[in-house]
């Protein structure tokens, strides 16, 4: 070993900066941590959206590979945008949409204020009220179609028992006028919790010393409710709403199970109208032009909204 | 010493507000304890008019949801008498056991595609938040809103071309397949959750250990490490969940060796129609463990829910 000023530096370095020195810069193990992360998104979801791209403009078919696909332009998309079925579905989509949020709001609120009331215990119910959001919503769709059998189910015999009326004189799945309700209260029952859960974190943040000023001010309880707590917990409201509204645009599995989609088309949201054209007709152009349609719609949807949020947080 | 707040409701008020929430758990709980009930009915029972709320309780459900059975001539069944509890239950119905159903198999497979998938989204996210928590990476910001917006993408969208490449690759109806699929759509969930976990560790700790000589990785998985194992564990049971319960995929990307139990149990024949109460055993078996879990992570369901966004 040769004894140059360096190297004497080099031994003279105490045993730890030289692990250090030795390990990966910190720019290195970052690209490292990230990097199969990244390679795993791109892969299977930036890849696929980019090869649906490509398809939503041919008339490709994936149950007929052999065939050439031909190059058919904007075709498709403007085949999806003048069918008036594709329009019903749509309103399907919204009224589920619409109903389920608002139930949802409503009630997930008032249990969340109940509950902020702290009585006894409100910790264990609280624990018992959330269980259904966590459930599969395939076997849950599956059970309450049981619920709703006409005759023998459950759910009829509870509201002819209060109403007095015949429990097989109803069909909450296969009428065309209760199968959009049907699911609503379905959804609602699921996932009320969840919005309940995200308003309880909203009045849990507001700190007492507001109230107590108020209080001093004089100001009714009423009078409270309404410049306090529903300003405070508007921003929580609104994300838990954003979250309902994206997961609810996507509804596949509860409602298939529920009503696959029927009576007629009645309760065909948008997603089961998709899986039908891509995965039963086989029109996958087409149906690839119909994904985007959709995409789009949630992610420009999500992005105006996710604005507002900022401005009522800002407030 | 009692003190007096305007902030603490009146006992009455909190009287009043215990009744309803109790009143509104109760009704929720109807359908899940119905569920669990029609489990133990017989086949007539769960059928009856009006509904039967007492009954007795046989285990014909669980006996049909984990066999198969044949119909069997009188000769026979009298020169084989049942060995067994479950035989002598199908006896009853002139029936033997023709051997188990698929509903083992079909429990199996979400377990493994369930924890394999967990795992994956683990290693790779716990990984990929360290580096987002802690690393200058450029736009951060806008990685993280793309991990994000890939899960507003409807599941049937992203099945499309999934079919495809997974025809294509010879992934179809495989586990691998499966598993690489829910761990793309755990991901994002996993990466913000622990990111946020991970930031709530002081750097401080971090930083002592680097000066008394660990590398990098050795304080990323002595010392970070430990400290977020809480957050680890509430976020690999939220991708456990998910697995658990998806549907969408399950149903249009397989069909026989790796299906999982969501898209099997809607279909369990029986005699005559759906057999009620063996779709309701598979149900109790297959949303007990997840119920269990939720109990377990009650304080950290508000997070997960939110992908972080709100913390207790």
């Amino acid at each position: 070993m040769t004894d140059t000023p360096a190297a004497r530096a080099a031994q003279a370095t105490p045993p730890n900066v030289a692990r250090k020195i030795k390990g990966l810069s910190d720019r290195a193990i970052a690209w490292i941590f990230v990097g199969p992360t990244i390679f795993l998104l791109l892969a299977i979801n930036i890849f696929p959206l980019i090869w649906t791209i490509r398809l939503s403009f041919t008339n490709f078919k994936a149950n007929r590979i052999n065939r050439e696909p031909e190059w058919v332009g904007l075709r498709n998309y403007e085949r999806i945008l003048t069918d008036s079925d594709i329009w019903l579905n749509m309103q399907a989509t919204a009224h589920f949409l619409f109903w389920t949020i608002f139930f949802q709001v409503l009630i997930g609120f008032t249990l969340a204020y109940l509950i902020n009331k702290k009585f006894k215990g409100n910790d264990l119910w609280t624990t018992i009220i959330v269980l259904p959001m966590m459930l599969s919503p395939a076997v849950v769709g599956n059970f309450w179609k049981f619920l709703y059998q006409p005759q023998i189910g459950l759910f009829n015999y509870i509201v002819a028992f209060f109403t007095g009326k015949d429990p097989s004189s109803f069909e909450m799945l296969g009428s065309v006028d209760l199968a959009p309700w049907s699911i609503v209260i379905v959804d609602t029952w699921m996932w009320t919790p969840f919005v309940m859960l995200i308003c309880l974190a909203g009045l849990r943040s507001i700190p007492d010393y507001i109230y107590e000023a108020a209080e001093v001010d004089r100001a009714s309880k009423l009078r409270q409710f309404f410049t306090i707590t529903i300003p405070m917990v508007l921003p929580f409201l609104m994300l838990a709403v954003l979250f309902r509204g994206i997961e609810n645009f996507k509804m596949f599995d509860l409602v298939v199970q529920l009503t696959g989609g029927g009576p007629g088309s009645t309760t065909e949201l948008t997603s089961i109208n998709l899986k039908r054209e891509a995965f039963e007709k086989w029109r996958t152009g087409y149906a690839s032009a119909y994904a985007i349609i959709l995409f789009v719609t949630v992610f420009g949807l999500a992005s105006i909204y996710v604005k507002a949020l900022n401005k009522v947080k800002e407030r | 010493m009692s003190s007096f707040s305007v902030t603490e409701p009146s006992n009455r008020s909190k009287w009043f507000a215990g009744t309803l929430v109790i009143l509104y758990a109760l009704i929720t709980m109807i359908p899940l304890a119905w569920i669990m009930l029609t489990g133990f009915k017989s086949p007539s029972d769960a059928i009856s008019y009006p509904p039967k709320v007492v009954f007795e309780p046989t285990l014909e459900g669980y006996v049909n949801l984990f066999t198969t059975r044949t119909r069997q001539t009188q000769e026979y069944l009298d020169a084989n008498p049942p060995e067994t509890w479950y035989e002598e239950i199908v006896r009853e119905y002139d029936m033997v056991i023709a051997g188990p159903s698929k509903f083992g198999e079909r429990f199996l497979n979400s377990v493994i595609i369930g924890f394999g998938s967990t795992f994956l989204s683990i290693f790779l996210g716990t990984l990929a938040a360290y580096a987002f928590s802690r690393f200058k990476i450029p736009l951060a910001d806008d990685l993280l809103f793309f991990i994000l917006s890939t899960r507003m993408m409807p599941p049937i969208a992203v099945a499309i071309p999934i079919f495809l490449m997974y025809r294509q690759l010879g992934l179809s109806d495989t586990h691998l397949g499966m598993i690489l699929l829910y761990t793309a759509v755990n991901i994002s969930l996993a990466v913000w959750l622990l990111k946020g976990f991970i930031d709530e560790i002081p750097r401080e700790y971090e930083e002592a250990a680097l000066i008394d000589g660990y590398t990098r990785f050795q304080a990323f998985y002595k010392v970070v490490l430990p400290q977020a194992a809480t957050g680890i564990a509430s976020t690999a049971i939220f991708c456990l969940i998910f697995a658990w319960n998806e549907y969408a995929f399950a149903v249009l990307l397989t069909s026989g060796t790796a299906q999982t139990a969501p898209p099997f149990i809607p279909t369990i024949i029986g005699v005559g129609g759906l057999d009620w109460p063996a779709v309701a055993a598979g149900a109790t078996i297959f949303l007990l463990p997840v119920m269990i879990f939720t109990i377990l992570l009650r304080k950290h369901l508000l997070r997960g829910i939110t992908f972080g966004a709100v913390r207790k």
